[in-house]
């Protein structure tokens, strides 16, 4: 049987674009390894007529952000009748857009913190910054100001007091049309990777990550400068403390519909309450990335992952 | 893979490798670099403008006649008769020199690093043009310096202030190893030191016994006005100016030459410090540079390379005059690659993100400070973008700023 044919689709115009690169450059070696046939696309306007011309058996997404995580590749790929890793094109919609997932969160009466959001129309042409000390006074502060569909931590800012707050959504507005306003909550973070194996989706290792000193939280340096931040493999956590962090991260990758793999962050406060801030549908493969460390705690080299990931597909 | 993750090197690293740090959020490269992108951000010079008979005849010439030569090590301070040139080409500035005195390194960065290298203890003070050249800081730093920068305007760097610093450092015991400028169309000020202002630092430099690293990579690139006295020659031999220069933006960056002109002392301690770098810079490049300047090709290259950035530069000033709010200003340099413009209240940093969004990106003002100021500035470089790009890409930004501007009226700032 000759070797299957698929395409990794990386690179592309998102500010993730090194973090993609940096994913799909690990994705293609480990699918050649895998056996495959691999042919490698930095996403731009010839896509689909490479697509058409190449006709492969399937496409591995290796894309972060905009473009590659919110379903436009993946509405272009069900057009093409290509299968494709990962979750599909409403997934990626609703997963992508973090006010989205919060109000399917909370719909389903999983913990995520209280919020408000905004677009910028609605302060450039309904007067909303009055509205931002009532903010601060139900959220409480400090209030962290992020955009609703930006990754790797871009566009984060922390208002300690409420005159704070204008600042901070000016620098997440400039990531993006729409801004969350979310009430900050301390306490441990964790990644909780999903993959689907044996049918089903199944909860990989808890990896917790501790920013090195210097870091005001789990920010881009500290993601992806290897040594900025500490991972413990599993995270430390009580028995049953553990299964309730593992049930709210199933129940948000089921809530939002998620198909093949993903990772839900999770804020654990001291009361143990596990938070839900988010869920990444592509979360990052590079060498410090948090599903590659779960996937090994798991006894998955990344080979592996990558090759199940794939064959999900398929 | 179970228990603590660590850097399992961590125990193991320099405590300087502690301020090294990725940049990837700062200037997004990868996005810049795309085509579609018109990047007003690298300092880029027009490489695309090199003659291609030269280039080939010098590499038929050293191919013929020097093949031994070039593929061998050569003299860790560089060849004679590449010192020989470098003599001619500072006169072409009108700066005198002893070619005895000059150490050919690779590229200006060497020497910027190797004088650091020979100056500076962790913790101790270096004092910087604010802004100042963001590759020097990226040394500094390396080296756990603390930097002090001392504050610009359109003539250049403020002597009371360095006075005022210098006086401040005193009062908290301690002193500055050295004093780094760019006096000619400084990157990223694209501001020129005046003459009166060169005659004080000089003054000031021997009444307090400074240091000072003249960093010159630009000034041949003059196309506008008289060229001024370097700080070397106002200095008159007192042993207070350490020169560098770079074949960077009058040849090429990619051959990698740059110099030195130290005194004596300072010198031997640099040859040291080279030797344990990298024992020689290529012996290739140094005949390429050699087979360049000594043919004299370099004056009409340089003329030429003169008329495409004063062009360029203009296109740029006009741009911006018609694109850019009435309340921005921007420096309007008489030589060199770079306007510095500043948009007052505007946070340079945030905006980069929408700016690439609407395919055009520049280097934001903090990056070439060491201590968070130059948040609503930012570098624009002219250099190797044609006219008409260069105009569009001030267009697409005029509008990201005009957007932005509005954003902070909505939002009461």
């Amino acid at each position: 049987m000759s070797a299957r044919h698929v395409c990794v689709l990386y690179g592309g115009r998102s500010l993730e674009r090194d973090i993609s690169l940096s994913t799909g450059h690990r994705v293609i070696r480990a699918l050649e390894a895998k056996g495959y046939r691999v042919t490698p696309i930095d996403v731009d306007e010839s896509l689909v007529r490479k697509l058409v011309e190449l006709r492969p058996e399937g496409a591995f997404i290796a894309m972060h952000g905009k473009g590659g995580e919110d379903g436009t590749v993946q509405e272009l790929l069900e057009i093409l009748r290509i299968p494709y890793t990962g979750s599909g094109v409403l997934s990626s919609i609703r997963a992508m857009d973090k006010v989205l997932t919060k109000h399917i969160l909370e719909a389903d009466g999983i913990p995520t913190p209280p919020f408000y959001a905004f677009n910028d129309a609605a302060f450039r042409e309904m007067g909303a910054k009055d509205t931002l000390d009532i903010i601060a006074e139900d959220l409480g502060l400090p209030v962290v100001v992020k955009p609703a569909a930006q990754g790797s931590a871009f566009g984060i800012n922390f208002a300690g007091e409420a005159r704070d707050l204008p600042r901070a959504m000016v620098s997440a507005l400039s990531f993006g049309r729409k801004v969350l306003l979310e009430k900050f909550v301390a306490g441990r973070e964790l990644a909780v990777s999903i993959l689907e194996l044996d049918g089903a989706p199944s909860v990989l290792p808890i990896v917790e990550a501790t920013p090195r000193s210097g870091h005001a939280f789990y920010d881009f340096d500290s993601r992806y400068t290897a040594g900025e931040t500490d991972f413990v493999v599993p995270a430390e956590l009580d028995d049953a403390v553990s299964d309730e962090v593992r049930r709210v991260a199933l129940a948000t990758y089921r809530a939002l519909g998620c198909r093949g793999f993903g990772r839900v962050d999770i804020i654990l406060d001291e009361q143990q309450t596990p938070w839900v801030l988010e869920l990444n549908t592509i979360p990052g493969l590079t060498e410090t990335s948090t599903l590659p460390m779960a996937a090994e705690a798991a006894g998955l080299s990344f080979d592996d992952l990558v090759a199940t990931i794939m064959e999900l597909a398929l | 893979m179970n228990g603590r993750i660590t850097d399992r090197y961590e125990g193991k690293y320099a405590s300087r490798t502690r301020v090294m740090r990725s940049s990837a959020m700062r200037d997004l490269m990868s996005l810049t670099a795309l085509p579609e992108v018109i990047s007003l951000a690298g300092g880029l010079p027009a490489t695309d403008s090199f003659p291609q008979d030269v280039f080939d005849r010098i590499n038929r010439q050293i191919s013929d006649t020097q093949r031994a030569l070039a593929l061998q090590y050569g003299p860790t301070e560089g060849f004679d008769f590449l010192k020989d040139d470098i003599a001619t080409i500072m006169a072409a500035e009108g700066t005198q020199i002893d070619p005895a005195h000059v150490l050919i390194t690779t590229g200006g960065q060497q020497a910027i690093d190797l004088v650091t290298k020979t100056f500076v203890d962790p913790g101790d003070v270096v004092l910087a043009e604010g802004p100042a050249y963001a590759g020097a800081l990226t040394t500094f730093s390396s080296y756990e310096t603390d930097v002090r920068h001392v504050h610009m305007d359109s003539d250049g760097l403020v002597i009371e202030e360095l006075e005022a610093m210098l006086d401040r450092l005193a009062v908290e015991g301690r002193r500055a190893k050295f004093l780094y400028a760019v006096p000619n169309f400084s990157n990223p000020g694209g501001t020129t030191l005046t003459l009166e202002r060169r005659r004080r630092l000089v003054e000031v430099a021997a009444e307090r016994d400074l240091l000072v690293v003249e960093d010159n990579p630009y000034g041949l690139l003059r196309y506008e006005g008289d060229p001024l006295p370097t700080l070397l020659t106002l200095d008159e031999g007192r042993g207070n100016v350490v020169y560098l220069g770079s074949f960077s933006k009058i040849i090429s960056p990619g051959i990698r030459t740059g110099w030195v002109v130290a005194p004596n002392a300072i010198y031997q301690k640099m040859v040291f410090g080279k030797q344990a770098t990298d024992l020689c810079s290529s012996p290739l490049n140094q005949l390429f540079v050699h087979g360049f300047v000594a043919s004299g090709a370099w004056r009409d290259y340089v003329a030429r390379l003169c008329d495409i950035y004063r062009s360029r530069r203009d296109a740029m000033v006009q741009a911006l005059s018609e694109e850019f709010p009435d309340d921005a200003s921007w420096t309007v340099p008489e030589g060199g690659f770079f306007v510095w413009a500043t948009v007052p209240g505007i946070h340079t940093g945030d905006m980069l993100a929408k700016a690439i969004g609407e395919n055009v990106a520049y280097v934001r003002g903090d990056a070439f400070y060491q201590d968070g100021q130059g948040v609503d500035s930012m570098r624009l470089s002219f250099s190797a973008v044609p006219e008409e790009r260069l105009v569009e890409g001030v267009r697409r930004l005029g509008s990201v700023i005009s957007d932005q501007i509005e954003l902070y009226r909505a939002l009461g700032l």
